[in-house]
């Protein structure tokens, strides 16, 4: 299973970095997006794939057993997912206000404030 | 011990209170200045109690390191957590007089705590994911901060901004999730205990280059620094001024936390590359700077090269180093909030930023060309004032580590600093107003004639360079504890052992 979500993560964070170097400002939100499920996914991984075990401790027993999947990661993924939500829809907001006053969906012609 | 919570709960608690009175602006401009004058009394009592009792924790919910998130304040975290006090106060009091009636109506001071809230909370953390959840919140308040207004350049500035950051963001996020992979803890005092028994220095040291580069964005460092001056000077001069302040260096304190609590264990390779973008910075910084003919983007380039004798301080690596730099971020953080605040005051006066369009300020408003003077000539090195005390320690660390290389751009960095300063004094203090410009409508331009509530303006800009004054003077306190606080970074046992416990490692 790693080596399989290791292969989909550097897909992931290859579209994303490829997203985001185009000129559109859309594309370049989807690559955002992208980037920060990699991201969490990527976190999912590396703290170690656990399959059917859910880390439940049985009524009469002191901790759980046998080995069960850590739920550390679950839940700091889940703060991470939301945390992305809220920055990614600001993202949207933004690149939506910026297209009404600039008028282009393109980097380029956003260059005033380049120097 | 509650002290250390307070910094972090209180502005959380006004920017809940003042979005509740969104409709009452004038409430929230009283509870603004309250709001972050307290938070200033609570940041000096936590200082306080740091520097007399040792490295201050607190479990939150009572759960024992590791386990728990834990909050801690060591010397350096209490340090900053005070010039986050003082700055919110300044620029709180300054903003009653200077911000846009429309961007208090948007919640520009729910927004402002908000920011002192993650900026206090990314000091105090003690759990590294905590410290990522802490830069998001800082992140979101400044995105909207920087964005009230809605003109075009804020937006194009905010969208630059806003992807380096979520960039930088999402690196430290995969950084933090293969640290867990690695060691299977998130307190940070834990991590560097269990790190040093990992037997694989390879991932180590990419781990650590993770860190560096996610930092090295936040901070404005070579090569990653583009978002800086693309955005600074987009919002109102209070909003920048709190950003050129205080953003960068959670970038600047995340390093120092990192390099010196967790990866010390391959300083030759590491700090080599601190060393090698430090001197980078400081150098692309300031020509950058040189180019300029906006006082405000002068002055964000002038961020970017002053955030490169902070990472110089800690590249070297020794005891005097680490002094200098956090002698450094300190003066730094006043005098730089400073300059931007007397660049505010004169725009209120000729309602622009243009070098080309100042002129005679020193002619008519004297007081107001010495305001400048203090914190410009600080920012550039000159004895007696802060700065000349700051760069001295970290060049003589230099010299004493014989990396020539380093001591040059850093002495030249100065030099061409001096250039830029004086660039701007005698354009906008000490020429006559330029002939070609046409009569402005000054009041219609700034939102308020010029003399209106300009004390307000005046006053933190006076208590700034009073400050400034005061450290270069009498630097033996300021002094002691940056040394005392090199020393805890040096060892990061007291931190350690602090957190979790004595002879728990």
């Amino acid at each position: 299973m790693e080596p399989l979500m290791a292969i989909l993560v550097g897909v992931m964070f290859a579209t994303a970095l490829y997203m985001m170097l185009r000129r559109s400002i859309v594309k370049l939100i989807i690559g955002l997006i992208l980037l920060s499920n990699a991201a969490n996914l990527l976190f999912f991984t590396a703290a170690g794939l656990e399959r059917g075990a859910p880390p439940l401790i049985p009524l009469d027993a002191e901790g759980p057993l046998g080995v069960v999947a850590d739920p550390l990661p679950q839940a700091l993924i889940l703060t991470a997912i939301v945390i992305a939500f809220g920055v990614l829809s600001f993202a949207l907001v933004l690149i939506n206000k910026a297209y009404q006053v600039v008028q282009a969906d393109d980097l380029d012609q956003m260059k005033d404030t380049d120097t | 011990m509650p002290q250390v919570a307070i910094p972090v709960l209180l502005p959380l608690l006004m920017g809940a209170i003042s979005l509740a009175l969104h409709r009452h602006v004038a409430a929230q401009r009283w509870l603004g200045v309250i709001g972050t004058g307290a938070l200033l009394a609570s940041t000096l009592w936590l200082l306080h109690t740091v520097w007399h009792e040792g490295v201050v924790v607190m479990h939150m919910g009572d759960w024992e390191a590791p386990f728990g998130i834990t909050l801690v304040a060591d010397l350096l975290g209490a340090i900053m957590a005070v010039l986050t006090g003082i700055m919110g106060f300044a620029t709180a009091v300054y903003s009653t007089a200077t911000t846009p009636r429309g961007h208090e109506h948007f919640g520009h001071w729910p927004l402002l705590h908000l920011l002192l809230a993650g900026v206090a909370g990314a000091f105090l953390t003690g759990d590294i994911f905590n410290l990522y959840v802490w830069f998001e919140v800082m992140l979101l308040a400044s995105f909207a901060l920087l964005i009230l207004g809605g003109e075009r350049a804020q937006m194009e500035g905010a969208i630059k901004y806003v992807t380096l950051n979520l960039f930088s963001s999402m690196l430290f996020l995969s950084a933090v999730g293969i640290t867990y992979g690695l060691v299977g803890t998130l307190n940070m005092a834990d991590i560097a205990v269990k790190l040093a028994d990992v037997d694989q220095p390879g991932l180590v040291t990419v781990l650590a280059v993770m860190y560096m580069v996610s930092f090295g964005i936040k901070a404005a460092a070579f090569p990653l620094f583009f978002w800086l001056p693309a955005s600074y000077h987009t919002p109102p001069v209070a909003v920048s001024a709190l950003f050129a302040g205080l953003l960068t260096k959670v970038g600047v304190y995340a390093l120092y936390r990192v390099f010196t609590l967790i990866f010390t264990h391959e300083v030759d390779f590491t700090h080599e590359i601190l060393l090698w973008g430090a001197g980078l910075t400081m150098l692309t910084g300031v020509l950058g700077a040189a180019a300029q003919f906006e006082v405000r983007r002068i002055l964000s380039f002038h961020i970017i090269s002053q955030i490169g004798y902070m990472i110089m301080g800690l590249a070297l690596f020794t005891p005097l180093a680490l002094v200098g730099g956090v002698f450094y971020i300190a003066h730094h953080i006043i005098v730089k909030t400073n300059l931007f605040l007397v660049a505010g005051a004169a725009y209120r006066l000729l309602g622009s930023y243009e070098l080309r369009d100042l002129g005679g300020l020193y002619k008519h408003r004297p007081f107001l060309g010495f305001l400048f003077l203090v914190p410009a000539l600080s920012l550039a090195g000159l004895p007696p004032l802060s700065g000349f005390l700051a760069k001295f320690l970290v060049i003589r660390a230099g010299v004493e580590e014989a990396s020539w290389g380093i001591v040059f751009i850093a002495l030249l960095t100065g030099l061409l600093t001096l250039y830029s300063m004086i660039k701007i004094w005698g354009e906008a203090f000490w020429h006559g107003t330029p002939e070609h410009v046409p009569e402005r409508d000054v009041a219609a331009l700034t939102g308020a004639s010029p003399d209106r509530d300009l004390w307000k303006l005046y006053l933190p800009i006076v208590g700034l360079a009073a400050l400034t004054l005061f450290i270069g003077l009498y630097a033996q306190p300021l002094y002691e504890l940056a040394e005392a606080s090199a020393k805890q970074l040096l060892d990061p046992q007291i931190y350690i052992d602090a957190v979790l416990g004595e002879g728990s490692s």
